[in-house]
């Protein structure tokens, strides 16, 4: 009950705050009231300060209906909302990763945001972001509005990491840039951990093998598909050095070679390791574990010159609409500048924000550890292009079970290999369904 | 009793012995049966048909209309797929490792149950009441049961000094798993069959045979399990369908991982036709999935057909 209260009050205070400047853009009587479906797949820490702003979107616009629906994250959530779409019920505005919403918008369940529409709402393209902004384009038209940013990061344990000797006078993290000096932390920290260095999800998780072999493999500037999807252009060389690498890691005992997404955790906060590997969202998780740790860029340990790391964004999309009309357009697009304006809250949660009022704001650049790894926005590695990738898609499943199998020295690096690139051939070979 | 009435129905049926068909009333028969035959028509037949003609076609769920025609292509893409065929083999393997303790245990805790003289109803109760629960319900007990590191059998064996196994995280646990769930789940169905069999079984019976001083193990297997046959043929039958049409667990609980290890092949279909749009190329493996459940019926019914004569 108190949670709820506290949500509540905290988003009537954000409403009154942002509520006259939010809603700016929109004709006098704004509230003609209606109804407003919308779709999201967030759970934890998300799924929390997503409430706080539906109640702040409430609050503020008391005349209109409101009803969220949260659904599991991954493939069985496009597939509802596609199917749902494609039977004319679709809701009013649904979430969608940005590499997942390019498949969405080739099938023609999106609508296409025309520039005088945004307009109305503020929403220019200048608002924005310019790298998950233009990466969501098709043909330079916009059909998904990008609400944050998130990276895979690393998560450090700060009094392990002084006592392993790895930070520097100020208490920041001395640089990582190379696989010994990686090896090297990890080593540390094991040390003084007695159990582990450094920890990531492996066993039946469909994205945090990929995610953190994409970091690297991004780092060598190595690509996995081309043609959209058609081709199939895994570089031996790259990957089999990032798979080498990894396998290196575990085998040594610095990375707990079996373990699941919440066991990964488990470890990180019982101070079992030093070192946390993962999306920037499980920062809530530490932050109520009251633990002693920060969060930084992914480590640039390949480097090819041009830092990049795994990322994905979360965008704001209007679904094909059977009975579209101006009023509900206008009241789905107020929705989206709803949330875009409190990006303080969505940003608490470890997101980069893409809204550039809030990004460039003095309260963004004072959050941290939130703000350390903004920069991670320039590297993005995106999912390649194909109408099975994306986030939580069948190419992240082919993906991260045959790296997961490497980490957890099930397999070697070429067997590996083999694996992947006969799945992804076939999945390649199939004629695109949209 | 009424599924056993008709199977004994079906096989009676497919005699000479059957008695020939009254006079003169064919008309209110049809009225009765319409209903039923324009749902069957709307509902079943219709939509099965159109299935079978958009597998021969590459229908996409995104698209209008039936897209190209693709002849065979889509039977041939399934048939060379190690995906089908791996979705189908984890299906028969599920197959296998739950139809035989779910008609053997429920068999024991009937004979179990059928002897407790106070109290019948509660274990009654007990072994039906998982039967009732929905299987998401289901699946959220065990997915917390199973949960590595947490889970209450993991303490458990711990506590005895075994290792546990990661049960839904293993590729090779992971089924057995599945099957563990869905014994503790459906035994209860099973079991009640086979006690409401048991209380057909005439007590004089037993009453001549411990005269003539059978022991009670000499009464199970001379007595009981012959004449409790129809009881496990129609429970064989039942089971064998239910499992080769498993889907929900494993959606819920494992989503078919981990590397695709317990996706069977209905969630083959699934994720072929809703999650990847191919409708064309999910009603092509639905169609062969058909026929492969139609052999193993007809494999079955011939089975019991047999049975039937020798009885």
């Amino acid at each position: 009950m108190a949670l709820t209260r506290r949500a509540l009050l905290g988003g009537t205070a954000a409403a009154a705050v942002l509520g006259p400047a939010g809603c700016s853009g929109l004709t006098p009587g704004r509230d003609p009231g209606g109804t407003l479906d919308y779709w999201n797949l967030f759970g934890g820490g998300d799924g929390l300060r997503m409430t706080q702003m539906l109640d702040g979107y409430r609050s503020a616009h008391p005349g209109i209906d409101l009803s969220a629906v949260t659904l599991a994250w991954g493939n069985p959530y496009y597939t509802k909302l596609s199917l749902a779409t494609l039977g004319d019920k679709p809701p009013d505005v649904g979430i969608a990763h940005l590499t997942r919403a390019k498949t969405l918008i080739s099938a023609g369940l999106l609508e296409e945001l025309k520039p005088a529409d945004l307009a109305r709402h503020g929403l220019d393209a200048s608002n924005f972001s310019e790298r998950p902004w233009q990466a969501g384009l098709v043909d330079g038209k916009a059909y998904a509005i990008p609400l944050d940013t998130h990276p895979f990061v690393m998560f450090y344990n700060t009094d392990i990491c002084a006592k392993a000797g790895l930070l520097d006078s100020s208490g920041a993290l001395q640089p990582i840039d190379s696989p010994e000096k990686f090896t090297e932390a990890m080593r540390k920290a094991k040390a003084v951990t007695k159990a582990y260095g450094g920890v990531v999800a492996i066993d039946n998780d469909v994205a945090s093998p990929w995610r953190i072999f994409q970091s690297f493999y991004a780092q060598l500037q190595g690509q996995v598909l081309a043609d959209e999807g058609r081709s199939v252009v895994l570089d031996d060389d790259k990957a089999t050095r990032v798979l080498a690498f990894l396998q290196g890691l575990t085998r040594q005992g610095l990375l707990p070679g079996s373990i699941d997404y919440q066991g990964a955790i488990a470890v990180f906060a019982n101070g079992q390791s030093g070192f946390y590997f993962q999306g920037e969202w499980e920062i809530s998780t530490f932050q109520t574990a009251k633990m002693p740790f920060s969060m930084t860029l992914f480590p640039d340990v390949f480097g090819g010159g041009q830092y990049a790391v795994q990322a994905d964004s979360h965008t704001l999309v209007i679904p094909r609409q059977p009975d579209r009309d101006q009023a509900g357009l206008d009241r789905s697009l107020a929705f989206i500048r709803s949330m875009l304006d409190q990006s303080d809250i969505w940003a608490e949660g470890g997101h980069v924000p893409a809204w550039v009022p809030f990004r460039d704001s003095a309260g963004y650049k004072a959050m941290t550890p939130q703000s350390n790894y903004a920069s991670a926005v320039e590297g993005a590695a995106y999912d390649p292009e194909g109408w099975y990738s994306g986030s939580g898609s069948n190419f992240e499943i082919v993906m991260s079970a045959a790296i997961g199998s490497v980490l957890a020295n099930r397999s070697s690096p070429a067997a590996a290999l083999a694996s992947m690139r006969s799945n992804l051939t076939s999945l390649a070979r199939t004629a695109s369904p949209v | 009793m009424t599924a056993e009435t008709a199977v004994r129905r079906t096989g009676a049926a497919g005699t000479a012995e059957a008695s020939p068909r009254p006079r003169g009333q064919g008309l209110p028969a049809a009225g009765f049966l319409t209903p039923f035959l324009l749902l069957y028509l709307l509902f079943i037949l219709g939509p099965a048909l159109y299935g079978l003609v958009m597998s021969f076609f590459d229908t996409s769920a995104v698209k209008s209309g039936l897209n190209g025609f693709a002849g065979l292509g889509n039977y041939a893409e399934a048939l060379q797929s190690s995906d089908f065929w791996s979705s189908l083999w984890h299906t028969f393997w599920f197959t296998i490792l739950t139809t035989p303790p779910l008609i053997v245990l429920a068999l024991v805790f009937a004979l179990l149950a059928d002897r407790v003289r106070r109290g019948r109803w509660f274990f009654r109760l007990a072994f039906f009441v998982p039967y009732v629960l929905p299987s998401a319900v289901v699946a959220l007990i065990w997915m917390w049961i199973y949960t590595p590191g947490l889970g209450l059998i993991e303490a458990a064996l711990t506590k005895a000094g075994i290792t546990a196994p990661n049960w839904l995280g293993d590729p090779g646990w992971a089924m057995p798993s599945l099957a563990i769930t869905t014994l503790w789940w459906t035994l209860g169905f099973n079991f009640v069959l086979y006690l409401a069999g048991l209380q057909e079984i005439p007590r004089e019976l037993y009453e001549a045979s411990a005269m003539d001083g059978a022991s009670p193990w000499q009464q199970i297997r001379s007595i009981t399990i012959p004449m409790l046959g129809r009881t496990t043929t129609l429970v064989a039958v039942l089971q064998v369908i239910a499992s080769l049409k498993v889907f929900d667990q494993m959606y819920i609980m494992t989503s078919g991982g981990p590397n695709y290890a317990t996706r069977s092949i209905l969630e083959y279909v699934y994720d072929s036709g809703f999650t990847n749009f191919r409708i064309g190329y999910a009603s092509a493996v639905s169609m062969l999935f058909f026929v492969v459940v139609l052999a193993v019926s007809a494999i079955w019914f011939s089975l019991v057909r047999r049975g039937e004569k020798e009885l």
